[in-house]
Order: C-alpha cells, then sequence, then structure tokens
C-alpha cells in the first residue's frame, strides 16, 4: 500500500513492535502494553486477546474480537488511550472497562469527592504520589470500582470526564 | 382514523389491549454483566435508597421506581442501561457464545447490540450496523459506556452489506431488529401513530424483506437470524417472513420465551402464509404490561 500516513476513515492495527512499523511515530504494540504495565501496573496478560488499532493520529482503539486491518469503520472496540501529547492520557471508559486491574496510580476518592468528580468538577485531594494522570475511583457496593481519569497537578485533582459522562447524581448534598 | 381498530380480528381480549396500550410504561433498566453482576447492580442501588422490583423472568432486569435513573451511580458507571424489558427477548433468542461472529444489521441506538456483546461475554465479534450515522452515534456512546470491546460498527445499508472488510465471509448468527411503523411502541411515545398509513407500512415493507433476505444469505449453514419489530402490523411481520421463506434457502423454528405470546397470524385481510409463521411470537402489550412486539427465529440452510 502507498498509504503511509494516518487516515481517518480507516483503522489500522498497532505492528507488534518498533522493528514492524511502518507509519512513522505510531505507537507499537510493545509500548502500549508497556504504558499500563508501568504507569498503572496493569499486567500485559489483562490485554492478551486484543488488538490495538489506530483511526486519526493518536487516537488509539482496542478490540477483542476478528477484524482485518487496515479497516472501513466508524468504530471498533473502545477508543482506549490518546498518544498525541507527550504523556499518553486514557478514556474515561478504558478506565473503567480495565482500572480494576491497576495496582499503582488510583487515588480513592470519599462519596462527597466522587461526585464532585463525576459533576467534572476540580478538587484539592491528599495524595502523595505522581503527579499526572491518575485513575479515580471510590467504593460502592462492597469493592472499589474506578470512576474515570483524573490529572493531579498541584495537590489539585482535575476531572478529566468527558462532558457527555458527567452527572449530578441522586443523593449529593 | 383510529389505526389500531384494524387489530380487533387478531386480538382475543381487544378492551384489555387498548387500555394497556394507553398505560404509560414502567421504566425497565438492564444490568450490564459486561460490568456488574445483578447483585452487586442492586446492592448500589439499596446503597442509594431507589427502589426497585426485579422482573421475575429476566434476572438481570430491574423495574426502577426513580424518575431519574440516569442519575444513578449504575448508570454513570454503565453497569445499567435503560431497555423496554420485551426489547430483550431478540438477544435472548440469538444465545451468541463467545467466540462466534454476530451481525446486528439495524443495530442503532444499541441497546440490543450491547446486549449481544454481553451474552457473549464480551468475547464474541459483534458486528453493529446501522444505516443512520447520527443514530450510531448514540451507539458509540452507549457501547463505550458499557464497556463492549467486542463490537466493530459500521454504517452501511443492511440491504445489500458486504462482509469483505473482516477476516470471515459469514455469520453465526443475526439480528434484524428492523425499521417499522412502531405500533408498538404507542405507550412509550403516544404520538407513534400520527404518521401512520399504509403507504409507509407498503415501503417499509419491502425494506424489511430485503434486510431479511441479505441476513439470511450472510449467515453460515445451520446458523440462525432472529427477525423482530414492534409493530403489530401482520404486512411488516407474517408477510415478510412467508416472502423470504419462499425466497431463501431457511425455515422458521420454535423458540422458547418466558412472556405470555400469541403466535404468528397465518391470515390477514384475504392473504394467507405459509403455516410456519406460527412459530413466530406477537407480544401484545395486555399480555405482561410491555411494548407491543413480534419476533421470529429463521434457522439458515436444510
Ligand atoms: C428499530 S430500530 C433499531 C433499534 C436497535 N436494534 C436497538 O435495539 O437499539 C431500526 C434501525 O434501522 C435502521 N435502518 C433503516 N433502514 C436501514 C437499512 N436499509 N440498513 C441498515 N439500517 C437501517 C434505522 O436507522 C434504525 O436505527
Amino acid at each position: 500500500m502507498s498509504d503511509r500516513t494516518n487516515d481517518g476513515s480507516q483503522l489500522d492495527r498497532l505492528p507488534a513492535t518498533a522493528d514492524e512499523r511502518v507509519v512513522e511515530g505510531r505507537a507499537t504494540r510493545q509500548e502500549l502494553l508497556d504504558f499500563w504495565d508501568e504507569r498503572y501496573a496493569i499486567a500485559p496478560e489483562i490485554f492478551e486477546h486484543y488488538s490495538f488499532w489506530e483511526k486519526g493520529g493518536g487516537k488509539l482503539w482496542a478490540f477483542r474480537g476478528e477484524a482485518a486491518s487496515p479497516l472501513e469503520a466508524e468504530a471498533l472496540g473502545m477508543t482506549f488511550l490518546r498518544t498525541r501529547q507527550e504523556h499518553w492520557k486514557p478514556t474515561t471508559n478504558a478506565v473503567q472497562r480495565f482500572g480494576r486491574h491497576a495496582g499503582k496510580n488510583v487515588v480513592e476518592l470519599a462519596d462527597a469527592e466522587a461526585r464532585r468528580f463525576v459533576a467534572g468538577e476540580d478538587q484539592p485531594i491528599d495524595w502523595d504520589g505522581d503527579w499526572g494522570y491518575l485513575i479515580a475511583a471510590h467504593d460502592l457496593a462492597g469493592d472499589v470500582e474506578p470512576l474515570g481519569v483524573g490529572l493531579f497537578i498541584d495537590g489539585e485533582l482535575r476531572s478529566q470526564v468527558p462532558k457527555g459522562r458527567r452527572r449530578e447524581l441522586i443523593g449529593g448534598e | 382514523m383510529d389505526v389500531l381498530e384494524r387489530y380487533e380480528p387478531l386480538v382475543d381480549d381487544f378492551r384489555a389491549f387498548r387500555a394497556a396500550c394507553e398505560r404509560p410504561l414502567p421504566s425497565v433498566v438492564r444490568v450490564n454483566e459486561i460490568k456488574a453482576t445483578p447483585e452487586r447492580a442492586m446492592d448500589a442501588l439499596d446503597d442509594e435508597g431507589v427502589a426497585y422490583e426485579p422482573v421475575e423472568w429476566h434476572p438481570g432486569l430491574l423495574r426502577l421506581d426513580s424518575t431519574s435513573p440516569g442519575r444513578t451511580w449504575g448508570a454513570y458507571h454503565g453497569w445499567l442501561h435503560g431497555q423496554e424489558e420485551v426489547s430483550t427477548l431478540p438477544a435472548l433468542v440469538c444465545d451468541p457464545q463467545p467466540d462466534e461472529r454476530v451481525w446486528a444489521a439495524c443495530a442503532a441506538p444499541g441497546g440490543k447490540a450491547t446486549q449481544l456483546a454481553a451474552l457473549a461475554d464480551d468475547e464474541g465479534t459483534i458486528v453493529a450496523n446501522d444505516r443512520s450515522l447520527g443514530r450510531l452515534s448514540a451507539l458509540r456512546f452507549n457501547a463505550e459506556r458499557l464497556g463492549v470491546t467486542s463490537m466493530a460498527v459500521t454504517n452501511r445499508d443492511a440491504r445489500n452489506y458486504s462482509l469483505k472488510p473482516f477476516e470471515f465471509d459469514e455469520f453465526d448468527c443475526a439480528l434484524v431488529d428492523a425499521p417499522c411503523s412502531c405500533e408498538g411502541t404507542i405507550r412509550k411515545n403516544p404520538d407513534a401513530l400520527d404518521e401512520w398509513s399504509l403507504e409507509y407500512i407498503d415501503s417499509i415493507a419491502a425494506t424489511q424483506e430485503s434486510i431479511l433476505r441479505r441476513a439470511v444469505q450472510a449467515t453460515r449453514s445451520g446458523g440462525s437470524v432472529v427477525y423482530s419489530t414492534c409493530t403489530f402490523a401482520p404486512e411488516e411481520n407474517e408477510a415478510v417472513l412467508d416472502s423470504v421463506l419462499s425466497a431463501e434457502d431457511c425455515r422458521l423454528v420454535e423458540f422458547s420465551c418466558a412472556l405470555e405470546t400469541r403466535p404468528g397470524v397465518t391470515e390477514w385481510q384475504g392473504e394467507a402464509f405459509d403455516r410456519s409463521v406460527r412459530k413466530a411470537k406477537r407480544i401484545y402489550p395486555h399480555l405482561n404490561d410491555t411494548g407491543g412486539f413480534f419476533c421470529a427465529k429463521v434457522e439458515v440452510g436444510g
């Protein structure tokens, strides 16, 4: 194929490693697995049955199923990670789906904090760990449940929940 | 004009049918088992003080008391999805297994397609298609919120659908939840019949037949195709099945259903249909206090 760039209408499977890379700058499967492992301690085995795809520069998808690359489709699995900026950013939906396997950089919020987070608000929190993108979680029905991604910077957790997913939940004050 | 009058010859307790069509529908949510078990989803509702009642015939369905089910933790986390009780039937009839390839031919906004994904433990391949790009964006939003990772979304006309982009050339099963005159949604949309016309029914019936034929062709021999509508009109139900049975290599088969149903009708306004259309099921609103529905299971090949 002559096409060596990112095409906005088709999905391309990520190369396994840098040696197989044809589109310059495209992330590889290995880099992706390393990212989740190093940043959140999510073991690579969790993604064993997934393939990773790119549509438009820097927007990565995770798919569990059968498809040939390249693929003309509107969507394939779930949008998963943005790699355009220096710091890769997981999506809210990816964190809700896979975040319970995370062993680090998970900040547990109290009920009122969790409600503010879901409403899209920024708030000061008590966190001594890394700055950057954290998995925000809370306790719900007997277990810890990931809420989404928060950007921790200068003592403040900035909710990254996209507008369409924000909620004013019942029962808050 | 009173559209529903035309169904008096088909419905045994017509007064109860009319009365049910006037009542609003209860608010029902399906527990999305990709993200939570029914037990955990119920615990979360208990903690929030939202009252619910499990639907007897389906452990993952809850009737909610709340007027704002979208403002619960369960909704935020994608544990719950608002879906009419009776519309959960076709995916259950498909009964997709992990590793199967499933086609949802008319899938948007995705209630049934995401249910198909969950029934296959999010380990099959669900190809969700719809001709309307606007409705597909709602489907994508729903699928992502529900944590579905096994779905490919395409925007094409189902009547001449090509499997070329995929690695396989036939499906194990298909669901045709067809565009229809929507008479059975009258409890949810009181103005559902305002635009009703016989011309529309005739033209949409032709579309339904083409889509169902394509689904039969695209499904492997021994696989099944489920056909459903939310309308009472035999022109869009039994008549469509009748045409497809004579045009394609397939047959209707029995299926079980915990709801009270009536068999498909073999005669309508002087026209007779293949006797096997009795294996299809009609669901009238008064039978189970749901919306109106039609569902048939087709087996492909010999
Ligand atoms: C009854 S609705 C489907 C509801 C959906 N199955 C669900 O559970 O959310 C019918 C759909 O068929 C789509 N449609 C109509 N004609 C079509 C065609 N020729 N090919 C594909 N989709 C079509 C409409 O855009 C509409 O979204």
